[in-house]
């Protein structure tokens, strides 16, 4: 006689992460403005359809409209955020640099995301490796990254230049450079994760009906240290895009005429004071890319926190 | 606790030798040439007597071995006759820089004070700065402060350092004109007039980087004093009717400076590293500024003996920051 309730559909458990998610006011803003930024660095560049490396010499140093509009200075509506000293349009380069600098900050992070995975996984499954692998990780942890990624881009910039052309060579060096000088926080984390996933009894389980090893780290392992990886995604993503403009802010980056943020901030900074426009806009571009960011992964933590869930 | 340290100190040895070699390899596959620059009609020759002459002839391992003796051996010796006038050194060949033909260490020591002025003050100020916040923050969580400290630490280390400097300058320099952009360091401080011209060139870079060092502290801070405020050592302190500030003072905060402190001590290096950028910012003469301009002129005796102490600050940091933690909390027991 008794009525059963009908069972709510069944969600996965990303959907309950999506829930809690949503309550983070400052990740939901975050996640706006990336989606907005992406779409301007990828869809921008055809709806603008000015070239960035167009030299358009009657109209250089254009200032932005609202210095315009504001001083009287010499603008026009065809540059809304002026141009430079040889009349490229700024608006197209912020765009065509942000694909850059987005493209290099994402491929790094997935270079450093797999190569930590692996070596925490390794370590954190196979005990006979752990020791060696753990050791390794704290000695690149005590070597001075910054200085050595710039040695390595002088060094190789040449090499990999000649071998795959200036730009791709150059993204290359950067992506590589970047990706193996961040994995270790990450190897380190999923392999603390994964000494103790290895323990529970649904693996004992797995590997008492047989099951390969590959298996069980996909199978079972991988799913579960999805969480802190992700929150490293996130970290790695905002500290690639911070490392990449640096070496450009250096000089050690891109070649000239290829711009990315941190190349546009860096090639204005001798001109900075009678056009600081031209440097507070691809530093905006940059911070507030790393902002939103660090806020999703802010609330990204304490979505797959399930403490913190549902309350 | 000895016996730790004394076996971390052994394994500080191995350590410090294999950074030594990747860094000594990976500057060996450096393509660029010291001799690029000298003019063509030098007959090849002399071309490879000057070689010879800068040691550039021998197989590496021997380069490499003549390197650790001369920063092991024979530059300590230099100190030390400097120092009491005694005669270790007999004039052993010490590490030369390639661009400058003078001492390496000579002018790492030229360097150094501009270097640790800015970026010592730096950490200092940030850290004066970042414990109050901390403890407020967590003392009154989810308060209006809170929020704001939450808000700004975001921006502190999501703004990157170059950034913030030159947005600093647009500011007050370009705008303002409060303080000067760059950083003047012939300016010998002798009466109260050049004191000041001091401290005013010293805001900014100190400011910039004291910044993103709070941005970090504070939060630490804040996470580690929640943690000890949820405890029921906490709650029997209050029960006892001991006042909100001694038990926050004195209970809580000496507990929770316990990982704050090695956290402290770990970030000396990454400062020291992140200098590289504001340095060049503000073209303040120091480390960080020597090390650009050695990557860029092939120096490589320069760039191999600066990349090294930033390997040794490192090694030795993390190891202070691991006795700190054994001495601060006696329930840490590492034998």
């Amino acid at each position: 006689m008794t009525e059963t309730a009908p069972l709510p559909p069944v969600r996965s458990q990303w959907w309950d992460v999506w829930d809690q998610f949503r309550q983070h006011r400052g990740a939901m803003i975050g996640l706006g403005f990336l989606i907005f930024i992406t779409l301007f660095v990828i869809i921008g560049p055809s709806l603008w359809g000015l070239d960035p490396n167009e030299t358009d010499i009657r109209n250089k140093n254009l200032r932005p409209f609202y210095t315009g509009i504001l001083s009287g200075e010499k603008w026009s509506w065809a540059h809304p955020l002026g141009s430079d000293n040889l009349g490229r349009d700024v608006l197209a380069n912020l765009m065509q640099g942000g694909q850059i600098s987005m493209a290099v900050g994402w491929t790094a992070m997935i270079l450093s995301l797999v190569i930590g995975t692996l070596v925490g996984v390794l370590a954190g499954f196979f005990r006979r490796i752990d020791g060696l692998l753990m050791r390794f990780t704290d000695l690149v942890l005590s070597l001075p990254l910054l200085p050595l990624l710039l040695v390595m881009m002088l060094l190789f910039r040449d090499t990999l230049r000649a071998a795959f052309g200036p730009e791709t060579g150059i993204f290359i060096l950067i992506v590589v450079g970047i990706g193996v000088t961040s994995w270790m926080h990450t190897a380190r984390i999923v392999r603390g994760d994964v000494l103790t996933i290895k323990e529970r009894e649904y693996v004992l389980a797995a590997r008492s009906i047989g099951t390969p090893a590959r298996r069980i780290i996909t199978r079972h392992l991988l799913p579960n240290v999805m969480s802190p990886i992700m929150v490293s995604a996130t970290l790695g993503l905002a500290s690639a895009i911070i490392t990449e403009s640096a070496l450009s802010f250096l000089g050690l980056g891109f070649p000239s005429d290829f711009p990315t943020w941190g190349k546009l901030l860096f090639d204005s900074v001798d001109r900075m004071a009678s056009f600081p426009e031209r440097v507070i806009w691809p530093g905006l571009c940059i911070s507030l890319t790393v902002l939103s960011v660090n806020y999703i992964g802010d609330g990204l933590r304490d979505a797959l926190d399930p403490r913190l869930r549902g309350q | 606790m000895l016996t730790y340290t004394l076996r971390r100190l052994l394994l500080a040895i191995p350590t410090l030798l294999f950074i030594a070699l990747v860094i000594f390899l990976v500057l060996e596959l450096s393509p660029g040439d010291p001799m690029a620059e000298i003019p063509l009609s030098i007959p090849p020759e002399v071309k490879e007597r000057m070689r010879e002459a800068l040691g550039l002839g021998q197989p590496w391992y021997t380069r490499f071995g003549l390197w650790l003796y001369q920063f092991f051996v024979v530059e300590p010796s230099y100190w030390i006759d400097a120092a009491f006038g005694t005669d270790l050194a007999q004039g052993a060949q010490r590490i030369i820089s390639f661009q400058s033909r003078s001492p390496v260490f000579d002018i790492i020591a030229e360097r150094i004070p501009q270097t640790l002025w800015v970026v010592g003050m730096s950490y200092v100020v940030g850290v004066l700065l970042a414990l109050p916040i901390g403890i407020y923050s967590a003392r009154y969580q989810y308060s209006w402060f809170d929020q704001l400290g939450t808000f700004i630490s975001m921006i502190g280390f999501s703004v990157p350092t170059f950034f913030t400097g030159v947005l600093l300058i647009v500011i007050f320099s370009v705008n303002l004109g409060w303080f000067p952009s760059i950083y003047d360091t012939t300016l010998v401080v002798n009466d109260w007039s050049s004191f000041g011209q001091q401290l005013r060139q010293m805001v900014m870079p100190v400011f910039v980087l004291a910044l993103y060092n709070a941005a970090q502290i504070s939060r630490f801070m804040r996470a580690s004093m929640l943690d000890n405020l949820g405890q029921d050592y906490v709650r029997t302190a209050r029960a006892k009717g001991m006042r909100e500030r001694v038990v926050v003072l004195s209970h809580v905060l000496r507990n929770s400076m316990i990982p704050v402190v090695t956290v402290i001590a770990l970030g000396v290096p990454q400062v020291f590293g992140g200098a590289i950028i504001t340095e060049q910012v503000f073209k303040v003469n120091g480390l960080g500024q020597l090390l650009i301009l050695a990557i860029h002129g092939n120096d490589i005796p320069m760039v191999m003996t600066l990349t090294f102490i930033f390997a040794v600050l490192i090694v030795v940091f993390n190891l202070i920051a691991d006795i700190l933690y054994g001495v601060l909390d006696p329930r840490i027991r590492y034998d």
